[in-house]
Order: structure tokens, then C-alpha cells, then sequence
């Protein structure tokens, strides 16, 4: 019985081979959108509602469909944590014809680099980083999470009483570790006597361990609380009952903790997308690098209007952002 | 900078985090452990408690009752524990497959009634500090023990209880009976297969509190995937204790000391990679394991289906 | 008892059951994917759109088919460990750690020697990457021989540490040397030499790392019923206590079996590399490296009765699963927790449906026996038992 078993799986294999053999159609051929409708791809490495990284591309997306309705049609893949699995849905959405695909996510730039070259009709855009791999196709976008964590750390180190100052992150790389690198810098040019102790919990989604990670920075002396990536929900709480302040990044944490959160950086990046959207209708299909940052409103702070701050602290936010703006500042 | 870590607060705090951080395990080990007595191995721990965790806080974010919160969350894990008991003890597929099939099912659809039913994060008042009148007053040590949340003292108080169940009840004879051997024990007139039902619907319901403890309780926040391995590392302490009640207490004070150890040894400089702070819990759990002596034989009928003879 | 021997001895029947038998993971399936249609539905999509968007992702088109096979080559990488380790009675849960160091140990030789010829380097890589494997594997087999830790815990725990030192190695002494000078510091390795990678079966992505999976499981199946090495593995998982009065040394056996399955697992976990991505990059997790796979492998392990064999379409199927469900969420853009919902909900029925097919082998072996067959009793219930152990 066994031999039959193994006969039929066999078989089956075979059918399913030729089955996978016969020609398909070829995609490339379906007619490009004569219409005057954009179509947009997104892939993130997170769910889109993470309060983080993957939202923020999702509400850039909400903002630019409210601006142009009908003449935008867009789709996405989320929690594509696995490379592999993104480097599959990218070149589906090329496939398809999809007029612009967004790779949101630093680890999928070598699954950019090998299917862009394929489709030399469709814009690619990729972030966040600075490389194009002078392909004439892919756009590369980047978030100068440094400058918001100068910033939201400036505000942090004339709060701190204490003079200590407590960070949870995720993992020691990446977006996480620029903004805090930022973080740490803004507290030091206000003070460098103010001790800013880092831990990274060494994941993006342990909650538990960022909630007790905020409680041992508060037991050692912390008053004044940061921290990056979606697990800091559970951190900002621990910051709400014993009175802290909570500096957020990524998205408006304002309203989780209203009487807690001082100040969020948040990416607007509908400002870029709207650049490219204007590269491509001219033409442009790539090659260019943009930045989100404080200058042009990729990235903006948001002061919590609800918190009675002292003055000069906001006097200080302000003039650090216009610094940094006309350059006069240079985070690090 | 090492002898900071030598002082009475930090002490206190790695008793007290470590408290906090055990509390969930202690919910699934011990939920798990009973399963196990009976010859169950349940992987979808990580499953239930992420639904525990989820139905929970929706229930305390749409009606503000605790009470409700904890009644949906035990009806959900029960839920979880008949779908298993079912699938291992009817239908007797392989335990631990379906086990990372249930995971798998508790993970996704935790995710997915969160993105459509919630959506965006928001706090709840969870479970309140209650401080124990007289013991709460005594300084310090009132802080760690008698000033928590009310799920944390009943996962403490589940270490003797089960204890006693076990050792000193007809139930918890029949438990072990039909885990060592359980065509005896169906000789003798214990129905085997209502024993294990009992158990992996009990394991369900644990580990669905496990995954409440944290949602409102500890952390009053829902997040996706929030468990993050902690259903693996609870079964992995029912090995760790020996499949014994207080066994599992002192894995699970391990663990957590030592993860809230590594939070400190960041937070006071000491100048070692972060990641090697971070796999501290998990290095050293495996390294008391091999030195420690007494380690105990599983129960011999573990992942085995019981069928009658003839 | 071994069942080459057994079935020689008997005239193969013919039973109409049997093929019903050979489906039933694929009945199966459909069930699961029934109950699925009922949340598809509950989330306004149309069950049918999206079910051919998935047949169509997985095996609609040479691409999507090739993808598939993506899929399925470490899946069966792990599921071959898994056989071996599983038919000694070691349950090895530790596939993901096990797939991390072989990565890692194979893709840091990749990078240090820049001028050895391909095949001698992808040689040397694969004897890197199942060294790293059978490393992370060997160790919880010690344990568990000669200090009596249990397997199940240690995985656990190595898995753990495993993506904690792929997260310190992709930022620290690893990490790509132009990461290194940028500001954001992706962690992630340098690219290996273009001479360096497995050959592809152009114009797909399917890399030569299939073929040699597929002839591993025909070495795994010759190892485990036609040698002696394979016998005493065998053995082992059926009973400790006979085969130590046997002879077999018992503890070596448990031990070889996990650095065996460790090695498989770290193997795909380097094809992972050198086959498809060409470097390492880590979000922070483990499944960000491995997809799941050490743990989905032994899911195809079980679902191909941890036959090496069998484990082959098993793979199959459920990579095609995996790519598929991918592909339906692109078309009818649903939340991506569905499909891993529904991934469980295929595990779970797929692994009851062993039921029935048990419940009718079992009559027809009783058939058998109450027939015409030489065989003692007992004996081919005992084989039954070894199939589905």
C-alpha cells in the first residue's frame, strides 16, 4: 500500500510539473493604463497599523488618495518580514503593471536591484536608503531620523531633572539606532553632563520586555523616557504612571498617553511620493535620492498642545528645528 | 560600573521585574504541565495566549469590565483547548503538529480581528495594584511582593494549588495515572480520554489568562504577535521544572530575574554587546538545567494516543 | 522489520481506498480552505477569486511554479533532519537557530576567501553550512544524551540565542563594509562573489539547490532503512530500553541523530544564502531570515509520514501553499494574518485527516491478516505504528 502511496505522490508531482510547465501567458504584454489612473504598489515589512515604520507609508498612501480620489488606485503586501516573500510580491506588482512599486523596507534593496532592470517601464521606489544602483528606474528614499531625535532630545535634556534620561530600543541598527543616535546627541548639546542610557530589548515585538526595560531606566534615576519601534506601547505606559515624560518617534503617540507623550517625530512621506509622482509624469523614472527631513516637511515634530511645557523649552524646539532647517545646526 | 549592579535598588528591581515577567509563564507552565501529566504536549501555547490576550483587552476596551474580560478570555482558551483535545485526543494527530497548527491559527487570527475590529492601539484601565492590608505596609519588601495586580497573586497562589491538585487528589492521581500508563488506568475505570480533555481544556484556559495577565493586566495594551515566544519558553519550563509545580515557580523566577538582570547590566553602561545581555535568560536556563541533579523522567505516555485494545 | 523487506514479501493490492488514502492530505486541504472561504467571505472577499489567485500563484505558470520549488527546497532541507531526528525520538524544534548558524558560518567563509573557483567555494559552503547546523543541533543532543536536558527546551532556548548572535554578527564583524560608512546601518553582509552562487535554472529563481534536496532524500531513505547506522537510529526511537539490551550504544545514536538533522537544517539555511539572496539581512527576528522554515519543514516532514520520500511532494504542497496564499492576499487584498490563520487551519486539518487514513489501512491490514498472509500478527500493526510514529 505504501508503494502505491508513493506512486500517486509521485504522479502527482509529475502532474503538477506539467501543469507548471505549460506556457503561460506572457504578463509583460498587458496593456499599459491608458487612463489617467495611477496605480501603486506598496510592500511593508510590518502590519500596516504597527503604530510605526509600515503606517507611516500606509497614511502617506490615505493622504494622497483624499488629494487624488479616482486618479489613484493603490494596493499593498504587509508583514513581508520575509525577504523573500517581498521580493515575490514586488515583481507580481511589476508584473501587473503597477505604475510605481514601493519597497518599504531597508532589507528589500537587493530584490530591488535584481528585478528593476526587468521592468524598465516601472518606477521602484525604495526606502529607506540613499542607493539607486544608478539603475534609471529605482528611486531611493531615506528618513533623516537623526535630525527629529535631535530635536525631541534637546526638548528631553532641558526636561530632565534628574539628569538621567532612559532609551528602549529594538534591535542595535538601522532607523532605530539613527534616531537615537540623533536622541543622543540633541541631550548632550543642551547638557553633556546628563547621562542618556540606552538598551536595545533585541526585538520589535517583545512589549512585556520594553515595559520593564522603561521600569528599570525609571527605578535607576530616569524621569525623561524615548524609545523607537512598535513595542514601546508598552514603555509609554510605564512612563504614564510614574509621571515621566514620553519623547515618541515614527507616529503621533500623543494620543496613547496625552498626558505624557512631550513631543512625536512623525514622517510625512506624501511629500516625497509627490515628488516622484511629478518625476514620472515628466518622465523621470528614477536615479534620484530623496530625503525626508525637517526642511522639506517629510518629517515634522509634533509638540503635544495639551502639555503645559515651559517656555523655553518650546522657544528651544522651535530654534533647534529653524537650525537645523537653515543649517545652522548639524546633528552629530 | 559592575559593582552598581550591587546595590538594593537594583535588587529590588530584578525581584520586582522579575516577578511582573514571571507571571504569564507561571499561567501557561502550569496550564501546560497538567497536559503534559496527562500525556499531552500542547505547542499552540504561543496561539492561545495571543488570543487570550486579544479578547481580553477588546472586552475591557468595549465595556471597561474586568470581570467580563477574564470570563471571555477563559471561554476563548477553553475553546482552544476542545478544538485541541479533539484534533489529538479523537482524532490522535500527532501532538505536537497540531500544537504549531493551533499556534499558527491564535497567532493569525489574533492579528486579524485586532486590524478589523480594533486598529489602532489604545490604553485601558486594566487591573489595579492591590495592596494587601498589613503586608503591603512592610517596607520593601510589602513593594515587591504585596502591591501587585490581582492576576499576579493568582498566578503565585496556582503553584500550590496545582501542587496539592497533583499530589494529594483522586483528580491529580488520575492525571498522572493515565500519563504513565494508560491502559492501566483504563483498566482500573478512569476514562483516559475525559482526563485529557479535562487537562488540555484547562492548559487552554491558562494560557488564555497567561495572554490576558498581559494584555490587562501588566501592560494594558494589545499589540500583534505582543506574546513574542513567550508561549515556547513557557512549555520549555515545564521541562525545566520537571513537569512539578514549584519545578516550573523556580524556571520561571530564573528566566525573568535574569532577563530583568540583563535590563540593568544595560542600563548601567556595563560595556557588553547588547545582544549578549539579551541571550543571558536563555544561555543560563539551559546551563542550571545540565549542572542541576534532579532532573525528573516526563511522563511515559507524553505525545502517545491512547486507543483501547481490541 | 524493515518494510522493504515486508512489502517483497507480500503481493502489493490494489485498493480503491488506497489512492483515497494518498489524497487525503489534499482533501484535507480543501476542508481547511473551506472553512477559510467562510472568513474570506466574512472579510468581503470572494472565495473563488482569491482560491484561483492562489492555485494560479503556486502553480499557474512555469514562474509561479519555479517560486513554489523557492519554497520548498529548505523546507524539505528541514524536513529531511526532521525524519531522522524524529525516528530516533528526538523532537527537534530547533530547525530556525539551526538554519541561523549554518547561514552564518557558510556565508563568513563566503565573504573572507574572495578567490577560490565557484564550485570549490560552494563546496566548501556547504560543508560550512551543514557544520554550523549539525553544531547547533549536535549541542542539544548532547544535552539531552548525557545530561539529560530535554530537546524540546534547548531548542527553544537556542533558537533564541541563535538570532541574537546573527543580529550582533550582521551589525558588528559581518555587516556589508558600505553599511558600515552609511548612517542608517542596515544589517545586513556584503554580497557574495557572482562565482560564488548556486547555478539557477534560468529564467526562474530556482537554484540547483533543489536537485541536490531531492537526492538527499533518496541518500536519507537508503541511510535510514539500508544501513545499519540507519537500523540502530530506528531502534533507538522505537525503544531505548531493547536497544541498549541490543547493544546499540544509545546516547551516540540520539546524538548523531541531532547533529544529522542540524546539519540538514543548517544546509538550507546556507542555500538560503548562496541560492537565493546572496547575502544575510535580519529585522530583528528569526523568521525575517528563515520564513519559517524550520518550523514549516517539520509540518512537511509530518505530513509526509516522516518519510524522506514522501516528505519530497509534501513540500511541495505546502511551499505552493505558502507562495500561493501570498499571491491570493496581492489579489483580493485581504489582511496578510489571514493567511497565516489559515496556514494553521491547513496544519491542523491536514494532521487530522492521519485519522481516517490510519482507521483504513488498519481495516485493510486486519483484511490482510485475517486472510491469506503469512505474516504474524501484530507485526504489521508494529509497522503501522513505525509509518505513523
Amino acid at each position: 500500500m505504501k508503494n502505491l502511496f508513493k506512486l500517486i505522490s509521485i504522479l502527482l508531482i509529475a502532474v503538477l510539473v506539467v501543469a507548471g510547465c505549460t506556457p503561460a501567458a506572457p504578463k509583460t504584454e498587458e496593456p499599459v493604463a491608458v487612463d489617467e489612473t495611477l496605480r501603486i504598489a506598496i510592500v511593508t515589512p510590518s502590519n500596516i497599523s504597527d503604530l510605526a515604520f509600515s503606517q507611516s507609508i500606509s497614511d502617506a498612501m490615505k493622504v494622497l488618495k483624499s488629494e487624488m480620489g479616482d486618479k489613484l488606485e493603490y494596493v499593498y503586501s504587509e508583514n513581508m518580514f520575509v525577504v523573500d516573500d517581498a521580493a515575490a510580491a514586488i515583481r507580481d506588482y511589476a508584473q501587473k503593471g503597477y505604475d510605481i512599486v514601493i519597497a518599504h523596507g531597508s532589507q528589500y534593496g537587493s530584490s530591488v536591484q535584481e528585478i528593476a532592470p526587468d521592468f524598465p517601464e516601472t518606477v521602484f521606489a525604495w526606502g529607506t536608503t540613499v542607493d539607486t544602483f544608478g539603475q534609471p528606474n529605482i528611486f531611493a528614499y531615506e528618513a533623516a531620523s537623526d535630525q527629529g531625535g535631535f530635536v525631541n532630545g534637546v526638548m528631553a535634556g532641558l526636561l530632565t531633572e534628574t539628569k538621567v534620561i532612559g532609551v528602549v530600543g529594538p534591535i542595535e541598527t538601522g532607523d532605530a539606532k539613527l534616531y537615537i543616535d540623533g536622541f543622543v546627541a540633541g541631550v548632550h548639546s543642551v547638557d553633556p553632563s546628563i547621562d542618556v542610557r540606552v538598551t536595545y530589548i533585541g526585538s520589535f515585538s517583545d512589549v512585556a520586555l520594553a515595559s520593564e526595560a522603561a521600569t528599570t531606566h525609571l527605578s535607576a534615576g530616569a524621569d525623561v523616557l524615548t524609545g523607537s519601534a512598535q513595542m514601546v506601547i508598552g514603555a509609554i505606559g510605564k512612563a504614564q504612571e510614574a509621571g515621566a515624560y514620553w519623547f515618541g518617534t515614527q507616529a503621533d503617540q500623543t494620543s496613547f498617553a496625552p498626558d505624557t507623550v512631550v513631543a512625536s517625530q512623525v514622517y510625512h512621506w506624501e511629500v516625497i511620493l509627490r515628488e516622484i509622482i511629478a518625476l514620472r509624469n515628466e518622465g523621470v523614472l528614477g536615479g534620484q535620492t530623496f530625503s525626508a527631513n525637517l526642511k522639506n516637511g517629510g518629517q515634522v515634530i509634533s509638540i503635544n498642545q495639551g502639555l503645559d511645557l515651559p517656555q523655553n523649552v518650546l522657544d528651544m524646539a522651535n530654534t533647534t528645528i529653524q537650525g537645523i532647517i537653515d543649517g545652522t545646526i548639524t546633528v552629530q | 560600573m559592575i559593582s552598581d549592579l550591587f546595590t538594593a535598588t537594583v535588587l529590588i528591581g530584578i525581584i520586582s521585574s522579575g516577578i511582573r515577567l514571571a507571571t504569564p509563564y507561571l499561567f501557561a507552565s502550569i496550564g501546560e504541565m497538567f497536559g503534559q501529566r496527562s500525556g499531552v504536549l500542547n505547542l499552540g501555547v504561543e496561539g492561545q495566549m495571543l488570543l487570550g490576550a486579544f479578547t481580553a483587552y477588546y472586552i475591557v476596551l468595549r465595556t471597561g469590565n474586568l470581570f467580563l474580560a477574564i470570563l471571555g478570555a477563559i471561554a476563548v482558551g477553553a475553546l482552544m483547548g476542545l478544538a485541541m483535545g479533539f484534533v489529538t485526543i479523537q482524532l490522535q494527530a500527532t501532538q505536537g503538529i497540531a500544537g504549531i497548527g493551533f499556534y499558527l491559527f491564535g497567532m493569525g487570527m489574533s492579528n486579524l480581528l485586532f486590524e478589523k475590529l480594533i486598529g489602532v492601539v489604545e490604553n485601558i484601565n486594566g487591573f489595579p495594584a492591590v495592596k494587601i492590608p498589613l503586608l503591603g505596609d512592610i517596607p520593601v519588601i510589602g513593594e515587591i511582593f504585596f502591591q501587585q495586580n490581582l492576576l499576579v497573586y493568582l498566578a503565585f497562589l496556582l503553584v500550590p494549588i496545582a501542587w496539592f491538585v497533583l499530589n494529594k487528589t483522586t483528580l491529580g492521581l488520575k492525571i498522572r495515572a493515565v500519563g504513565e500508563n494508560p491502559a492501566a488506568a483504563d483498566s482500573l475505570g478512569v476514562s483516559v480520554v475525559r482526563v485529557r480533555y479535562f487537562t488540555v481544556i484547562l492548559g487552554g484556559i491558562l494560557s488564555s489568562i497567561a495572554g490576558a495577565s498581559l494584555s490587562v493586566a501588566l501592560l494594558n495594551v494589545f499589540q500583534q504577535n505582543m506574546t513574542a515566544g513567550q508561549g515556547f519558553i513557557a512549555v520549555a519550563l515545564v521541562y525545566f521544572g520537571s513537569w512539578r509545580p514549584f519545578g516550573i515557580l523556580a524556571g520561571a523566577l530564573l528566566f525573568s530575574m535574569v532577563n530583568a538582570l540583563q535590563l540593568w547590566i544595560q542600563v548601567l553602561g556595563i560595556p557588553i554587546p547588547s545582544e549578549l545581555a539579551v541571550m543571558m535568560p536563555y544561555i543560563l536556563t539551559i546551563l542550571v538545567l545540565t549542572l542541576s541533579l534532579s532532573k525528573g523522567k516526563g511522563p511515559s505516555a507524553l505525545t502517545k494516543a491512547f486507543e483501547r485494545e481490541g | 522489520m524493515s518494510e522493504s523487506n515486508k512489502n517483497s514479501s507480500r503481493p502489493t493490492k490494489f485498493h480503491i481506498s488506497g489512492i483515497f488514502d494518498a489524497l487525503m492530505p489534499i482533501f484535507a486541504t480543501i476542508a481547511a480552505l473551506l472553512v477559510g472561504a467562510i472568513l474570506l467571505l466574512l472579510l468581503g472577499a470572494n472565495p473563488i477569486t482569491a482560491y484561483s489567485a492562489l492555485i494560479e500563484g503556486a502553480f499557474g505558470s512555469f514562474n509561479a511554479f519555479a517560486e513554489t520549488l523557492v519554497k520548498a527546497t529548505p523546507l524539505l532541507l528541514v524536513g529531511l533532519g526532521t525524519c531522522i531526528a524524529y525516528r530516533a525520538s528526538v523532537t527537534n524544534i530547533g530547525g530556525e537557530g539551526q538554519m541561523i548558524i549554518g547561514a552564518l558560518l557558510s556565508t563568513w567563509i563566503g565573504l573572507s576567501f574572495t578567490n577560490l573557483p565557484g564550485w570549490l567555494m560552494i563546496l566548501i559552503a556547504f560543508l560550512a553550512g551543514s557544520l554550523g547546523g549539525a553544531i547547533w543541533g549536535g549541542l542539544p543532543g548532547l544535552l539531552k544524551a548525557y545530561f539529560n536536558v530535554n530537546e524540546i527546551l534547548s531548542t527553544v532556548m537556542m533558537n533564541a540565542i541563535a538570532v541574537q548572535i546573527m543580529n550582533y554578527m550582521l551589525r558588528g564583524p559581518m555587516i556589508d563594509p558600505e553599511q558600515a560608512q552609511a548612517a542608517s546601518q542596515i544589517p545586513q553582509t556584503a554580497r557574495l562573489e557572482v562565482a560564488y552562487r548556486l547555478p539557477r535554472l534560468v529564467p526562474t529563481r530556482l537554484h540547483i539547490g533543489l536537485l541536490i534536496a531531492v537526492v538527499l532524500a533518496v541518500l536519507v531513505y537508503i541511510l535510514l532503512w539500508r544501513t545499519t547506522l540507519g537500523y540502530r537510529i530506528r531502534a533507538v526511537g522505537q525503544n531505548k530500553d531493547a536497544s541498549k539490551y541490543g547493544g546499540v550504544d544509545v546516547k551516540k545514536h540520539i546524538v548523531i541523530a541531532m547533529l544529522l538533522s542540524g546539519a540538514f537544517a543548517g544546509l538550507a539555511g546556507m542555500m538560503q544564502v548562496y541560492g537565493v539572496n546572496y547575502r544575510m539581512i535580519t529585522d530583528g527576528s528569526a523568521t525575517g531570515f528563515t520564513g519559517n522554515a524550520g518550523f514549516n519543514g517539520i509540518v512537511a516532514a509530518l505530513f509526509g509520514q516522516l518519510h524522506p520520500i514522501l516528505t519530497i511532494p509534501a513540500s511541495v504542497l505546502f511551499g505552493g501553499l505558502l507562495v500561493g496564499a501570498n499571491a491570493m492576499q496581492r489579489v483580493v487584498q485581504v489582511p496578510s494574518a489571514l493567511i497565516t490563520a489559515l496556514n494553521g487551519l491547513v496544519v491542523v486539518f491536514v494532521v487530522s485527516s492521519d485519522y481516517f487514513r490510519k482507521r483504513n489501512q488498519a481495516k485493510r491490514v486486519a483484511f490482510v491478516e485475517s486472510g491469506q498472509d503469512t505474516q504474524p500478527p501484530g507485526e504489521a500493526k508494529k509497522d503501522l505504528e513505525e509509518v505513523t510514529a
